[in-house]
């Protein structure tokens, strides 16, 4: 069971005064401690320093916001708050390549998600903008290991910007995790929706040839604003500026090669099509491919490509009827197998938690559990240009980490510490505090 | 096409295909397994009863499809097969107790109450789900109407014998009949929202309920009245009352989908009014709130069959928490855990395995969850949930335990035939080929796409995994 957060040792004397004055006057259940930082350390741990790296018995401080010090023999600074943690684990945080964690609430109903804007090029919308640090989610998230997460638009073929985002924080700008920001471009398909699309195929085809019209003039018109916004720069003076289009801005860093282009695709032919293009407007070294469903298919052209994929979710049926029943579990191994770097997403939002048991999956369907753990690890610190922040347990990188009794891949293994960006945060969430109330209900059937 | 061949072809072709059709009774019965054994040795496997401990080394005689001896250095009789699973796991088959798989529809949504109709009417053999949910240990499945209506059809009770193509092959012998009710948001938005109809609230919902149970005690009196000769003429004949009638004689069980404590308290006193004693909830999100008052339900309890982690898709599930099935458990409900959404039936293993963090339940405990209990919910458990002798072989082997996320199932025995085997797996398994499923899908996230089984077939609502959506009301 997931264990209520340790109070904080009683070091200084000035927090025993207050916590003294808080036991007095308040009941109980409020006395849980917000998060809180060091500086700790772990003592007489396994340490995962990064998968395929792992120290059997190691020391880790986390000073602030970052992790001070990790070996085999690092001193521990004297005011440092020291767990023994003989026969646990240190882990590097869990990173989710794709989600909508922060961005919607409750599923049926639409006041309550700000992952879909109306439109087909809304390229201007971000979502750091409309995440909600406070969502219930985050903390159910957090349990499991993870720590940070892509979270994403979703509507239209340019539906904005996703970013990673720290599960810490009281404001979207404190969460988000090394400015990382992702142009989305949901690439038009030639394949079904899912099992409740009933277009035909000629319906379907037609669609999204329209649509990939649509994507190239969109594209091409961005190019040409992007062009004039330039010659204006250059000569103030003697140009007027063009008319703004808020979409059209929206996409000038990606036309400029200077943000990441992520790519949503699953269908093979979609996958190809879309590395095509890419190629064609000369944006191939920008593009992450997301999703790739059916990346499998056509893992040697993405290898070629020399394209990242975030995979997933892969706790799905195949794509196809005719699939073997766990090629979507095998997805990730097919890639990785063909030289594709690969980090995996889960595309959920009140379950991305569910993260470790998709790693799971990966590595007992062909990838392994090192790879496994890379995937949501250093891979996707790497693909979104941030593994000299994460990943990893080194000296210098935030201390975004945890603690297990186990393989945390495993159902029955507990999470027992969590930091985030230094702080202890707290294990309670709503899924514990129900737990905790309604075990043994007082009163029980009578009162 | 064949217009194009010589009319002698035609009738050649005719005359051949009705020759094996002739000549092969049992193939065209079952395409993949019709020859297929039932008599098996597996041998020194890691055996997980659930009933009676764990075997080392342990052995299963399988004859005639049945389990006929459970222990250690069994010998096969001369002409049975011997599986070695010699560092496998043996699990019983899993049993789910809420599936939309295997049915052409799910949603007869044109009435609150329509227990006239039910999905093994409609069951289609030819759902390659069958095999994946094979592909991961499943062997019986309780396809379900959905849950458009407060009293909705009756379901059917299936043994995955994917192969056979006659649909009544798919049906468990001996299984009791159970019927759908629904409580809450599904049949208050499409009746009350979606059509301006009663019900509109969870007041409406019970009162739809009480009312058919009402009349279908007048109809069950008037029958008796008839009979005894008080009555000069029978009531008017109703499909519908009949099988009500049969409900409140107890004869066919009561499976509701239904999230929230007080609906679910509201029909335990609706049905202790009626004398009605066997009841599940499907669901039941909420269902730790009232541990107590469900174990106390009637003579045996009432039982509740959870997911093991989903909330938050709709807002009757937002106070949810994954320790539900562990609470239900400590509190002596009989629960289980079940998939509901076709393409879900895979990984049944997994989400019983996370009873194991939520709420430290034992292994054999999260294992009961998907077999024995979800049996006894369906009224199966004297043939199948348990490996004992006596009861039918339906095995699941596994390459590690069922209960770690590194497992692989290895085969998967449905009286005693051999249904998945890991090792003779082709890419298609499909037994028919559907010429307008050649397009490939592309979802990007099967759970935001995949239509919501409960409501499929609800015309009104746009319903997918994350809830419902009203399409024709301006909202």
């Amino acid at each position: 069971m997931l264990s209520p957060s340790r109070p904080r040792p009683l070091s200084v004397s000035a927090g025993l005064t207050l916590l003294v004055a808080l036991l007095l006057t308040l009941p109980a259940h409020a006395q849980k401690q917000p998060g809180y930082q060091g500086p700790f350390a772990l003592t007489n741990a396994q340490v995962i320093v990064a998968p395929g790296d792992t120290l059997d018995r190691g020391t880790v401080v986390v000073q602030g916001d970052s992790i001070a010090a990790v070996g085999p023999d690092v001193s521990v600074p004297s005011d440092a708050q020291a767990f023994d943690l003989s026969g646990q684990r240190v882990y590097p945080g869990f990173i989710d390549s794709g989600t909508h964690l922060g961005l919607a609430e409750i599923g049926s109903l639409p006041e309550t998600q700000d992952f879909n804007e109306v439109g087909n090029l809304t390229a201007h919308m971000n979502a750091l903008a409309a995440v909600n640090p406070s969502t219930v989610h985050v903390p159910t998230t957090r349990v499991h290991g993870i720590t940070s997460v892509i979270t994403e638009p979703e509507n239209g073929i340019l539906p904005g910007t996703s970013a990673l985002i720290g599960l810490h924080g009281y404001t979207p700008e404190q969460m988000h995790l090394g400015d990382v920001t992702l142009t989305k471009l949901n690439f038009p398909s030639v394949g079904r929706q899912g099992p409740s699309d009933d277009r035909s195929p000629e319906t379907i085809q037609t669609e999204a040839e329209k649509a990939l019209s649509k994507l190239n003039e969109l594209w091409s018109e961005a190019k040409r604003y992007a062009r004039i916004d330039s010659a204006v720069a250059e000569q103030p003076e003697a140009r007027r500026q063009p008319e703004f289009v808020p979409a059209m801005e929206g996409l000038l860093p990606v036309i400029r090669g200077e943000q990441p282009l992520m790519i949503s695709a699953n269908a093979a032919a979609d996958i190809s099509t879309a590395l095509d293009w890419a190629e064609e407007r000369g944006v191939l070294d920008q593009v992450i491919l997301s999703g790739a469903l059916e990346g499998w298919r056509v893992a040697d052209e993405i290898a070629t490509a020399d394209v990242p994929v975030l995979v997933g979710s892969i706790m799905q049926p195949p794509s196809r009827e005719s699939d073997r029943y766990d090629k979507a579990y095998r997805t990730p191994a097919l890639l990785h197998d063909a030289g594709v770097t690969v980090a995996l997403r889960s595309g959920k939002t009140e379950n991305v938690r569910n993260l470790v048991f998709h790693a799971g999956f990966a590595a007992a369907h062909g990838l392994g559990k090192t790879e496994a753990l890379r995937a949501i690890t250093t891979n996707p610190a790497r693909i979104f240009g941030v593994a000299d922040q994460v990943g990893t347990i080194e000296a210098g990188k935030r201390a975004n980490l945890f603690v297990a009794n186990g393989d945390p891949l495993q159902p029955a293994t507990d999470v027992q510490h969590l930091f985030i960006d230094g702080y202890k945060l707290p294990l309670e969430n709503r899924a514990t505090k129900l737990y905790d109330e309604f075990l043994n209900r007082n009163p029980g059937l009578t009162k | 096409m064949l217009s194009a061949f010589p009319s002698r072809f035609c009738f050649a072709l005719g005359v051949l295909t009705a020759a094996l059709l002739v000549a092969t009774p049992l193939q065209a019965q079952d395409q993949l397994r019709g020859d297929a054994p039932d008599d098996w040795l597996i041998q020194d496997a890691t055996v997980l009863t659930v009933t009676d401990g764990t075997i080392e080394n342990g052995d299963i005689l399988v004859r005639d499809g049945d389990i006929a001896q459970v222990g250690r250095d069994l010998s096969a009789p001369s002409g049975v097969e011997t599986y070695d699973a010699s560092g496998e796991y043996v699990m019983p088959g899993i049993v789910e107790a809420h599936q939309h798989m295997a049915i052409s529809n799910v949603n007869e949504a044109t009435n609150p109450v329509t227990a006239e109709v039910g999905v093994g009417d409609v069951l289609t053999p030819y759902d390659v789900g069958i095999y994946r949910a094979l592909a991961g240990g499943v062997t019986t499945a309780h396809v379900m109407h959905g849950s458009a209506n407060p009293i909705g059809g009756r379901n059917e009770t299936i043994k995955l014998r994917y192969g056979v193509t006659n649909p009544d092959r798919l049906q468990m012998d001996d299984a009791p009949r159970t019927i759908k009710f629904a409580l809450g948001e599904n049949p208050t938005g499409l009746y009350g929202q979606g059509r301006d109809q009663v019900p509109r609230t969870r007041m409406g919902v019970e009162q739809v309920i009480r009312t058919a149970l009402t009349k279908a005690q007048r109809y069950t009196e008037a029958k008796q009245a008839y009979q005894s000769g008080d009555r000069a003429r029978p009531p008017a004949h109703s499909e519908r009352m009949e099988v009500l009638a049969g409900v409140l004689r107890g004869d066919i069980l009561v499976q509701t989908h239904g999230y929230r404590a007080d609906e679910m308290l509201m029909l335990m006193d609706v049905f202790e009014d009626f004398g009605i004693q066997d009841l599940v909830f499907h669901h039941a999100n909420e269902g730790f709130k009232i541990a107590p008052e469900l174990a106390a339900f009637g003579d045996n309890g009432a039982g509740a069959t959870v997911f093991s982690d989903w909330w938050s898709y709709k807002f009757e599930v937002y106070y949810s928490t994954a320790y539900n099935a562990a609470v239900l458990t400590e509190n002596g409900v009989n629960a289980s855990i079940n998939s509901d959404i076709p393409g879900e039936q895979r990984d049944l293993y997994l989400q019983a395995a996370k009873t194991q963090r939520y709420g430290d339940l034992s292994a054999t405990q999260a294992l009961r969850l998907i077999t024995l209990n979800p049996a006894r919910q369906l009224g199966i458990a004297d043939r199948v949930g348990s490996i004992e002798e006596g009861k039918a072989a339906d095995l699941a082997i596994f390459s590690e335990h069922p209960l770690s996320v590194y497992t692989k199932p290895q085969r998967t025995y449905v009286d005693g035939v051999v249904r998945f085997d890991h090792e003779q797996d082709p890419d298609d398994m499909r037994l028919r080929v559907d010429p307008e499923g050649t397009v490939a899908l592309a979802r990007d996230g099967w759970s935001r796409h995949a239509a919501h089984s409960c409501l499929k077939g609800v015309t009104q609502l746009r319903a997918t995994k994350n809830g419902v959506t009203l399409e024709n009301t301006g909202r």
